[in-house]
């Protein structure tokens, strides 16, 4: 049998279907929520100074100095497994090491973003940075609760669209 | 008798994915009364299923199965394993298409006759017209209820329509609107206006906007005649000791391998996927593949010359408020070589989520200058340059036996290199796009690579001469009479229009031939 049939196309059915599917009506979704630095108690596998380095490192990638670490630290927790953890701590070795190589006590230790930022461009073309860089940019940006600070407001449908509110409202131009 | 239909059954059409292409043709076929199976890979998903949110969508409907790409275009280094974005579902990438329906510009035709010979490019003549697709078109646009046409009003503009009508008509460029869509401006077919809640590319949520996963699909199963198999993976043809198709191996929602007996097979799996499986059905008859006794099958691979600009302004846009790409400009669609290359090109407006923005903008890019361009979304514009390019012998598909899929079966290699006429017609389009926005106020811009391609065309194409092209001008091929090609592979050429409205008005047109030739004895 088909779930739909042409009478099943109007606005109202639409609506009806969409509650009955469930969660299609995208509004509050659930991440985990911390304040800044809490995210540094809930280092299971990885050495709580890897899990600063790496926040910060994910930082330095995409800084948006209105963004606060527990997002950072949210996008990058992924790695706090027994599995990932070695390559991991290998990869914020390495991180240091090269940091040292320009100067710095560590990575932390380099107190300029620049300078930091120098230390990236020195191993971007290494697996480890790709790696970080390529899971951070859907991790981070898709993160709902960081959408308002860019104005992005995310699904409309479940408030009808902007077909009454404002899709052609740019006055200014 | 009516579907569903047994699989020793061999009076049946069968129909390899239902996409725009074999959605269309299973749903024209079984209004005149022939019987249809039509297997798809993918499962099924309704308005109520579409979800709104840009990576959980991909998630949901894109076609993740092994696939790899090569050559000097930069989507092959960015994106190794996601040469383009085509959809695994009832329905095809209809779900996720825009609905910008264009038809084919009169000369573009005939590329061959009026652009010359281009050096480097297998440029060809399509055996069809203008005149001939006039009828074709016209049904399509009825089908799909396009605005503009048969006294479908435009839709409104949007925000990021405002802008470029603005900045387009700044600089001195006379056609812009928003747009012939097949999305519905007013009620039409039984299905509501659109509602401008922009995400057309996840799946219209009001079903506003066409796609045969809820149009051409359940009015073909109501008639009796069409049976659809989800999640059933076609995985070679078979054929006859005379040459003749006989019947699709498929493997069934269990992966389970399955034989659906056929009278004709008509393949419409998109453009990377329905060459592989006529290349996965080599047999000893046919070694390199069925249909291939010219060579082209996966040849000549196109994607349209793309690329987008998009530009921050001093105030807020929004423009992913509303319809995704209602606005266009058409004034550099015309062939005017004095512009250092052939063919031409169109300016649509296009938004993508923040999401989205973040991981297509400039793949690989970090740091401040990119996050500073991110930092600008809300007060963003942004345009799709959709432009012909140029079909090249050597841009193809091949199979590679040494890396197989789920089912175990050979897995599609793409490679393409960009042509100097489509990098000097990019790069036009950028300074054009560039200039619009600066028009109407823009601060910064920012030339954005080729996305994965959305389309895909030509690995089957089309020619009347039997050593250049793999099907005549009905979509049959030239080597073996009961096998069809559906889908958007047929294309000779791809001119400088979005593909879909084409590949429906081929369908119909194909149907139209498919029934004719069956009553006349000759399939
Ligand atoms: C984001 C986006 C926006 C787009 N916007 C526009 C637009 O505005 N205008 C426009 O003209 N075009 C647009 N397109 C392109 C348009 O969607 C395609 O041109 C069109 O859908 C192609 O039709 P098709 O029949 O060739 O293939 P599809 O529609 O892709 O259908 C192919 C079907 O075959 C199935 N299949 C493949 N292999 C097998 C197999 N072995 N066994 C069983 N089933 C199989 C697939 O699962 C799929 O369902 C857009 C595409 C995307 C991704
Ligand atoms: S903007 Fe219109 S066509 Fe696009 S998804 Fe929303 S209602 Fe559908």
């Amino acid at each position: 049998m088909n779930r739909i049939d042409r009478a099943g196309m109007t606005r109202r059915e639409l609506l009806a279907r969409s509650v009955a599917a469930g969660g299609s009506l995208l509004v509050g979704a659930s991440w985990v929520t911390g304040r800044s630095a809490a995210w540094a108690l809930e280092v299971t596998a990885l050495k709580p100074g890897t899990m600063a380095t790496l926040v910060q490192m994910a930082r330095d990638i995409y800084p948006h100095d209105r963004i606060p670490d527990d997002r950072y630290a949210v996008a990058v927790k992924g790695y706090d497994t027994a599995d990932k953890a070695p390559a991991v701590e290998a990869g914020i070795a390495a991180l240091d090491a090269a940091a040292q190589g320009q100067g710095h006590p560590s990575y932390l230790g380099a107190r300029w973003e620049a300078e930091r930022v120098a230390v990236l461009r020195g191993i971007e073309k290494g697996e480890f940075f790709r790696t970080i860089r390529a899971g951070l940019v859907t991790d981070l940006y898709n993160q709902k609760e960081i959408w308002p600070l860019f104005g992005y407001e995310g699904e409309s449908f479940s408030h009808g669209g902007y077909i009454d509110r404002g899709f052609n409202d740019i006055a200014w131009l | 008798m009516a579907a569903p239909f047994s699989k020793t059954d061999d009076s049946v059409v069968v129909i390899i994915g239902t996409g725009a292409g074999g959605g269309t043709l299973a749903n024209e076929l079984a209004q005149k009364g022939i019987s249809v199976v039509a297997l798809e890979a993918g499962g099924r998903y309704l308005p109520e299923d579409y979800v709104n949110d840009e990576w959980a969508s991909f998630a949901q409907l894109a076609w993740l199965d092994t696939r790899r790409s090569d050559g000097s275009f930069r989507l092959a280094r960015d994106f190794a394993g996601l040469p383009s974005w085509i959809v695994k579902a009832v329905g095809g990438t209809t779900t996720h298409w825009a609905g910008a329906s264009l038809r084919f510009q009169d000369h573009e035709w005939k590329a061959l006759t009026n652009y010359g010979r281009v050096e480097g490019a297998s440029l060809l003549d399509w055996p069809l017209d203008a005149a001939e697709m006039d009828p074709w078109y016209t049904l399509a646009e009825a089908k799909m209820g396009v605005t503009r046409t048969n006294g479908q009003p435009g839709l409104p503009g949007n925000t990021n329509f405002l802008v470029l009508e603005k900045g387009a008509k700044a600089v001195g460029y006379k056609e812009v609107h928003t747009g012939r869509m097949a999305i519905n401006s007013i009620e039409y077919g039984g299905r509501q206006a659109c509602q401008q809640t922009g995400f057309c590319f996840q799946g219209c949520k009001w079903g506003a906007k066409w796609s045969t996963a809820y149009t051409e699909i359940p009015l073909g199963e109501e008639t009796g005649n069409l049976e659809v198999r989800e999640r059933c993976h076609a995985a070679r043809i078979e054929h006859d000791d005379k040459g003749r198709v006989t019947g699709v191996v498929y493997f069934d929602a269990s992966g389970v391998e399955q034989r659906q007996a056929a009278r004709i097979v008509c393949v419409a799996g998109n453009t990377i996927e329905s060459p592989r499986l006529l290349l996965n059905s080599a047999s000893s008859m046919f070694p390199d593949g069925l249909a291939n006794s010219s060579g082209q099958v996966g040849r000549n691979y196109m994607r349209h010359v793309t690329g987008s600009v998009y530009s921050i302004f001093e105030r807020p846009v929004r423009m992913w408020r509303g319809t995704t790409m209602a606005g266009i400009m058409q004034d550099e669609a015309r062939h005017d070589p004095s512009r250092g290359f052939v063919g031409g090109y169109e300016l649509e407006t296009l938004s993508l989520g923040l999401p989205f923005m973040a991981a297509f903008l400039d793949p690989g890019a970090w740091g401040r200058e990119f996050t500073s361009a991110i930092d600008g979304y809300e007060n963003m514009a942004g345009m799709w340059i959709v432009g012909e390019d140029m079909p090249q012998e050597t841009n193809r598909v091949t199979v590679d036996t040494a890396v197989v899929d789920q089912f175990g079966l050979p897995t599609p290699v793409v490679h393409y290199d960009d042509h100097p006429n489509d990098v000097a017609m990019r790069d036009h389009a950028y300074e054009r796009g560039i200039a619009i926005h600066r028009a109407a106020g823009a601060v910064r811009s920012l030339p954005t690579p080729p996305y994965p391609s959305t389309h895909n065309i030509g690995t089957n194409r089309m020619s009347d001469n039997p050593r250049d092209g793999v099907v005549n001008r009905w979509g049959q091929t030239h080597d073996i009479p009961n096998l069809f090609v559906s889908d958007g592979s047929q294309f000779t050429t791809g001119a400088a229009e979005n593909p879909t409205l084409t590949i429906v008005a081929l369908a119909i047109r194909q149907a139209d031939h498919i029934a004719r030739e069956m009553g006349a004895g000759n399939l």
